[in-house]
């Protein structure tokens, strides 16, 4: 890490003031932020993944994964969140170009997307209770709400936050870089994304 | 920019002016700046310190005695439990970020944080958090199955109560605090180091901070799966720790000692790092081995990672993994060893300047080396089942925080008094806080080994006058001995807190660098100005301000390094070079407002969820408000409005 | 670091960053491909059995997919290398700790 400093480049005298734009690594101070956060989050969803694997075996004589899940509902949800990532790609280039109907259009497209994704846990969810699978029905149960209520929530965000970005993009509100802005949600969104990568295959294909 | 009359200002939401007041209440509870942030962090930080310690004085009051009754079995689980968590969680720990808020920026050359409404939010969150959980106290008793809350302890069966449950949500909270604020610290070192301030140029606390909330930032999220699992089982009627239900209550363990393990040095990191800037100071000569310093300091960062199990010895992980966890915390000894060993060598030929500060850093190079000795014996798996939930644990971890990191902040509280104040901290009375404080450390603690290697189990409650045993290893001598030093500490503390008071009333400044000190920091006005520097200074070497106050002569004995330059002046030259315009960002009601939604929401799960829903709503206000304005206020938000000349800005977002 | 000299003389960018080169909308669209195809691969492995093999066919495409996100969608093959490290360094923590307490429980043995 001893050579992240490498220049010093950094203008201190130009009219904005030295500390809002010069960084002395040339990053920004958002993107760094959100990266780091990301890092944490690693940790968060790792305890989280491995509290179902220490218990997905644990449901007793009462219904199990293999009997449980429908795999061919959650395939299509997490193509469709696969997809969003698309998007949302497509809307970060859009706010690079600066083209603001396309960064809209594509955000939209994402959150629906991603609301999508949501409406399909609920479902399952319900499926799910109504056979007999609720929270505190068994460690398994209850592990597997928790693991994938918590990414649900991390996609639930996600879709405010998309959805609130295209507000304030239509009503030209944006404090600060607007492709900045649109890129940082980009990031938050396919983190999400990667993780349903992971719990797809770790919980739902991986026989148990 | 000329004066545009905008027909809406950034007014929040449109509705209050910005709160841009320079003076009174509003300029401290919306501020924004570093330094305000970190005087109210060490002023709770303190606070929270003496609630702690009132805890432990009770405790050790109970244990005076044989069969004493001081306090109920009850209300001494939640003494101690909650001394530990208000000790960890509300005084070591904010109070490091308290210096780190400081000085950090001054370190690195900057004008604050990357995002200092984040920085706001930080401090609010700790805040709020600190005070919910101890809300506990009046709402029915507070949590009371130990510090790291084992299962089964921390079950509703074994602890009806709602003290728990304020235990879980307030950690909760402090949580977001600490990743927030760690995020924070790692950008601004990262990113806002002054033109020239190379990683290896940096002072040694930055480097040591920077370590500490790398940590954090990875071991949070962990306890914060652990808390989460834990208010399911308590609240919503999961499992997960509940060995009925076929539950691991390891898994509990496991969580917790990940997170807690790296927790250890972010107790005790910062302390070194303070220490690394007091001991070159005050020995007037350059840190020994700075790379070793920084490197080891790293290197403890990161092996730290891999020795959380050793804390889980008597749980029966299997003779693998003791092994190998046994061996990892043998090797972490190395590292530290590296450090002490440097600091021994940084005093080793120094013109030696025995300041309060300076003894007590060298306090900290003793009392810690005896309490990691004592530790390194415990990564010795068979000797540690015997000693685990005994005194002896008890001793010697009390050695590493009290000795090791409260007593290193103690030492930067003198050194850094007068750049926060503006006036030096009395000497006399220093002395006076300092050996009350050593004799008292040892007092206290030394005598827990040996009632520790007696079998007095940890967090009992009484000790029975017949099993006191005789002669040398008499339990009731010892335990008394150890009562009479935690009443020395206190009034080592005490002297510190009337130190403060006389400071406070005396008249007299402090010169601009009373120790001739040797980084950053103390090449601004003391206290420093709002902007911190007149003008970013370029760096060009470890230690620069000294090197800018000395070079090297040639004499006849040969090139000797010569003060050629007074503080002072070091100082004008810079002001004479300050920038035109400087922009700082402006204050803001929004971290408050959605600090304040946090607790709500906490409370609601305890009693009603219809008050989070009013707390989410707090928290998503707090969160629109934020996002919608500019951290930048308009000149019309300014009574009367500023001119050009004195447009505040300093960083885009947070 | 040399991916910051190189930006060096932008240091008049909006926010001093750094502009990656970012690929155009039609290289990303056929990263997507490769992704739905993968996923479509990993979901026929619910109809054909593979017996053995399939842990570690889903593990590799599971792999492949992550970094193939990270990598090119969130930018951190043409990004600054300061990113990829930090996330890198959560990344690593996480499956080291969290595999080495899985093996502790014997899960791996199993």
């Amino acid at each position: 890490m001893a050579d992240i400093a490498v220049h010093e480049s950094v203008t201190s005298h130009d009219d904005h003031g030295p500390a809002a734009h010069g960084s002395i690594t040339g990053i920004s101070n958002n993107k760094l932020a959100m990266w780091l956060f990301l890092g944490s989050e690693c940790l968060l969803f790792g305890g989280l993944i491995s509290t179902y694997m220490l218990y997905r075996g644990r449901h007793g004589s009462g219904v199990g994964p293999a009997q449980l899940f429908d795999i061919p509902l959650t395939s299509v949800s997490s193509f469709v969140l696969l997809m969003s990532s698309l998007t949302m790609v497509l809307a970060v280039n859009a706010a690079k170009r600066k083209d603001d109907r396309n960064t809209n259009l594509w955000l939209a497209v994402t959150g629906l997307l991603g609301a999508l994704f949501v409406g399909a846990q609920v479902y399952e969810f319900t499926a799910f209770y109504h056979e007999g699978v609720g929270f505190t029905t068994s460690l398994f149960s209850s592990s597997f709400f928790t693991l994938t209520g918590f990414h649900g929530v991390h996609v639930s965000i996600g879709v405010i936050m998309l959805l609130a970005m295209v507000a304030i993009i239509s009503r030209n509100k944006v404090a600060g870089d607007k492709a900045e802005a649109v890129e940082m949600i980009g990031l938050y969104w396919h983190f999400v994304d990667v993780v349903w990568v992971v719990i797809f295959t770790l919980v739902y294909l991986i026989p148990a | 920019m000329a004066l545009i009359a905008s027909p809406t200002p950034t007014q929040s939401l449109g509705v209050f002016r910005r709160p841009v007041a320079a003076t009174g209440w509003r300029s401290w509870v919306f501020t924004v700046d570093h330094k305000k942030i970190g005087i109210m962090y060490g002023v709770v930080a303190m606070f929270f310190f003496l609630v702690g310690g009132c805890e432990a004085l009770l405790i050790r009051l109970q244990l005076a005695a044989p069969d004493n009754t001081v306090l109920s079995a009850g209300l001494y689980n939640e003494m101690f439990t909650m001394h530990a968590t208000t000790m960890v969680f509300l005084f070591v720990m904010p109070m490091a970020a308290a210096f780190a808020n400081y000085f950090l920026p001054l370190q690195v050359g900057a004008r604050d944080v990357a995002f200092p409404r984040l920085n706001a939010l930080s401090f609010w969150l700790f805040l709020f958090g600190g005070v919910f959980l101890n809300t506990s106290w009046f709402l029915g008793g507070a949590a009371d199955g130990g510090w790291f809350m084992y299962s089964p302890n921390s079950s509703r069966l074994f602890s009806p109560s709602h003290g728990i449950d304020f235990w879980v949500l307030g950690l909760q909270i402090i949580g977001i605090a600490s990743l927030v604020s760690s995020i924070n610290l790692i950008v601004t070192v990262l990113n806002m180091r002054a033109p020239g301030m190379k990683l290896m140029n940096m002072p040694v606390f930055t480097w040591m901070v920077l370590v500490v909330q790398f940590l954090l930032l990875f071991a949070l999220p962990v306890i914060t799966v652990a808390l989460f699992l834990l208010s399911f089982q308590r609240n919503f009627g999961a499992a997960f720790f509940d060995v009925d239900k076929g539950a691991d209550p390891l898994l509990w363990q496991h969580l917790f000692w990940i997170f807690g393990h790296p927790e250890v040095y972010i107790i005790i990191l910062p302390s070194f790092g303070i220490i690394s800037e007091v001991l070159p100071t005050f020995a007037r000569k350059p840190l020994f081995g700075y790379k070793f310093v920084v490197f080891s300091g790293a290197a403890i960062g990161f092996v730290g990672w891999g020795v959380w199990a050793h804390h889980m010895f008597a749980s029966g992980l299997g003779p693998v993994s003791v092994a190998v966890f046994s061996v990892a915390t043998m090797l972490i000894a190395i590292p530290t060893g590296v450090k002490i060993c440097n600091w021994t060598l940084t005093l080793w030929g120094g013109k030696l300047w025995f300041s309060t500060a300076m003894m007590f850093a060298i306090g900290v190079i003793v009392l810690f080396t005896i309490g990691g000795l004592s530790g390194v014996t415990h990564a010795v798996a068979p000797a540690d089942t015997q000693q685990t939930d005994t005194y002896h644990i008890v001793g010697h971890f009390h050695y590493v925080i009290v000795g090791g990191a409260v007593m290193g902040l103690f030492a930067g509280f003198y050194y850094w008094w007068p750049k926060v104040f503006g006036k030096l901290l009395n000497e006399r009375l220093g002395k006076w806080n300092f050996w009350l404080m050593f004799f008292g450390v040892n007092l206290t603690f030394a005598p827990m080994h040996i009632l520790g290697m007696q079998g007095q189990p940890r967090r009992m409650v009484v000790w029975p006058e017949k099993l006191t045993g005789e002669g040398f290893f008499n339990l009731q001598f010892w335990n008394q001995i150890a009562t009479v030093g935690s009443f020395l500490i206190a009034s080592g503390v005490f002297m510190f807190l009337v130190n403060v008071v006389v400071t406070a009333k005396k008249a007299e400044k402090a010169p601009l660098d009373p120790w001739d000190a040797r980084t950053l920091e103390w090449m601004t006005a003391s206290p420093p100005k709002e902007h911190n520097f007149d003008t970013i200074p370029t760096v060009h070497s470890l230690d620069e301000f000294f090197h800018r106050k000395y070079e090297e002569v040639d004499t006849d004995k040969g090139p000797r390094l010569v003060k050629v330059r007074s503080a002072e002046e070091v100082l004008a030259a810079e002001e004479a070079k300050a920038d035109a315009h400087i922009h700082l960002p402006s204050p803001s009601y929004w971290p408050i407002v959605l600090a304040f939604g946090l607790p709500v929401i906490a409370y609601g799960v305890i009693y009603n969820l219809l008050l989070s829903v009013v707390g989410a709503a707090i928290l998503l206000l707090g969160i629109f408000g934020w996002v919608l304005e500019p951290s930048v206020a308009e000149d019309s938000d300014y009574d009367p409005p500023t001119g050009e000349s004195e447009t505040k800005e300093l960083s885009s977002v947070g | 670091m040399n991916t910051v000299d190189e930006h060096t003389e932008h240091g008049h960018h909006a926010h001093g960053a750094e502009e990656p080169h970012i690929p155009k909308d039609s290289y990303f669209i056929k990263v997507a491909l490769w992704l739905a195809l993968l996923t479509a691969l990993e979901t026929s492995t619910y109809w054909i059995h593979l017996g053995g093999f399939a842990t570690p066919a889903l593990l590799i495409m599971m792999t492949i997919k992550f970094f193939m996100i990270i990598m090119i969608f969130m930018h951190l093959k043409f990004d600054n290398k300061l990113f990829s490290l930090m996330f890198y360094i959560g990344l690593g923590l996480a499956i080291f700790v969290y595999c080495v307490a899985l093996s502790t429980f014997q899960f791996f043995a199993s």
